[in-house]
């Protein structure tokens, strides 16, 4: 008899532990509570850094769920975690050998940094709006214009005391420098620029992406973050901003303004980690047991991460490490039930 | 009449006007060196720069406010470079930064 695997999520991560699981000959379920898989990369329209369609990485893994024969319960919330199961909001339980959270992040909401006027004004849009857009195969203003000229600010809801989330969400510089490009690509005369406060590009091909932004796009970057936004009467977006390079205030009015929105850790993390005995981040996620030896164990026997539960992470890392998770699972499996 | 000095007064704003500034001749200097916007601001330059020993003299600070389309000053300013091109040795970016003093004092010269 297989043993049986609840995999809490059916993102990326929850996707790609069930299928090396179920190669392993072990019986994992899904429990989704969205009605489809794929998590928050079904929204991306091409992914850093080298432009895949993020449908030709989502689509096979689900493919791949569905030929296996992987049991998914769709619409169901997980509520309770424990190594011997799960328990749905439906007040159903699933009893399991060993439990994956692969539960991911949540997605800041704008609204919350209010001096940027996201909602208020029509011209502000999210860095997942334009991927949004991006999908639909225009990226336009309001009233249907093009943009000329374009500012992208970094660390919204990131690296940010004021809204509680003090980490770096890690992925958001690099998909600032790939969105710079595509609307480079598709409106080569409009100016886009970026606003940050540090620039990060901690994968491999990164910085080679951002230079090529720099020199071959010319993409102005400005160090110095937007301190405010208004709108004129023509619905342009009056930004504010030092350029800390040279020390002076710098001002302009722009077409649309892109706020590249953090990860925040899900809202209902300290409840499940309270069902589960498990601790939090001071940032919110899941802790690992090891920041080395342990990044896909939790503190407690039988129950294991994948994706960015544990902390932002981009497709690529979050995949290595679900395939990580699994051979950790089995591992466990074989040692419990003293499998040769 | 003594004048009296209430410690305040009109003064010019010191903001960067990115609606107001001609971008064009920025965009021109750029154009001839499109390595100048792969600039990090890491003050490599000058921290290294023999005029910059001397004087107050800071070249990024003074490419980056003509990137910005700040050009007042700026040609007089150059002028306390020396040419010795250290600045260029150590860029990590690999900008020809000798050749960028040149390149702005030539597209300013008419400013
Ligand atoms: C704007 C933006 C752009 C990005 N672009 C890229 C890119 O171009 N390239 C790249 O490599 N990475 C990119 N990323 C990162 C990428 O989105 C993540 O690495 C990836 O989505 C992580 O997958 P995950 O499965 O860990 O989490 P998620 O995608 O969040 O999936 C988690 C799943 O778990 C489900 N779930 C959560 N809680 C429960 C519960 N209690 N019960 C049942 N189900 C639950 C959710 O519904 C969801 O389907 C981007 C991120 C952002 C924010
Ligand atoms: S990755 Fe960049 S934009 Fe995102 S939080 Fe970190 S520093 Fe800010
Ligand atoms: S070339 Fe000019 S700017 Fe460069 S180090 Fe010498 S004096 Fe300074
Ligand atoms: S050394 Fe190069 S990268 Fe550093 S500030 Fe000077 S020009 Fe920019």
């Amino acid at each position: 008899m297989a043993y049986r695997v609840v995999v809490v999520g059916g993102g990326a991560a929850g996707m790609q532990t069930a299928i090396e699981l179920k190669s392993r000959g072990v019986e994992p379920i899904i429990v989704e509570r969205d009605i489809e898989l794929g998590g928050k990369a079904r929204g991306w329209h091409k992914l850093f850094p080298t432009f895949t369609p993020a449908a030709d990485v989502i689509r096979p893994l689900a493919q791949r769920v569905k030929d296996m024969h992987i049991r998914c319960f769709y619409g169901q919330e997980v509520t309770q975690i424990a190594h011997d199961g799960v328990t749905l909001r439906s007040e159903e339980r699933i009893p399991a050998d060993a439990v994956v959270v692969a539960t991911g992040f949540t997605l800041f909401d704008a609204h919350r940094k209010q001096e940027y006027g996201y909602g208020l004004y029509d011209n502000v849009v999210t860095s997942v709006d334009l991927e949004r857009m991006m999908i639909g195969g225009k990226v336009t203003l309001a009233d249907g214009s093009e943009p000329k000229r374009i500012a992208i600010l970094h660390c919204v809801g990131s690296r940010d005391e004021k809204v509680g989330q003090k980490h770096c969400s890690k992925v958001c510089c690099i998909t600032g420098v790939k969105q710079a490009i595509e609307l480079k690509e598709m409106y080569p005369t409009a100016d886009v620029f970026n606003f940050y406060m540090d620039i990060r590009m901690f994968g491999a091909g990164y910085e080679e992406l951002y230079r090529e932004a720099q020199e071959r796009y010319n993409v102005h970057f400005v160090r110095g973050r937007i301190s405010e936004a208004a709108e004129t009467i023509e619905k342009r977006i009056q930004i504010k901003a030092e350029d800390t390079l040279t020390g002076r205030p710098l001002r302009m009015t722009v077409d649309m303004l892109v706020l590249l929105v953090g990860m925040s850790a899900n809202y209902d993390n300290p409840q499940l980690a309270a069902s589960a005995g498990l601790t939090l981040a001071p940032n919110g996620y899941f802790k690992a047991r090891d920041s080395f030896l342990g990044v896909v164990h939790s503190e407690r026997e039988g129950i294991f991460f994948a994706g960015t539960a544990t902390a932002p992470k981009s497709l690529a890392d979050t995949l290595a490490e679900a395939s990580l998770t699994a051979s950790a699972v089995d591992a466990y499996l074989k040692n419990k039930f003293n499998v040769k | 009449m003594r004048n009296i000095v209430f410690g305040y007064g009109i003064s010019r704003p010191r903001a960067i006007d990115m609606d107001n500034n001609d971008l064009r001749k920025s965009g021109d200097i750029i154009a001839e060196m499109p390595e100048l916007q792969a600039c990090i601001g890491c003050g490599s330059c000058t921290a290294s720069c023999t005029a910059g020993r001397l004087t107050d003299f800071n070249f990024r600070k003074l490419h980056t406010a003509v990137r910005r389309g700040e050009y007042k000053g700026v040609y007089a300013e150059l002028s306390k470079c020396m040419l010795c091109g250290k600045c260029r040795l150590v860029c990590p970016r690999g900008i020809n930064t000798r050749g960028l003093v040149m390149l702005i004092k030539r597209k300013l010269g008419d400013f």
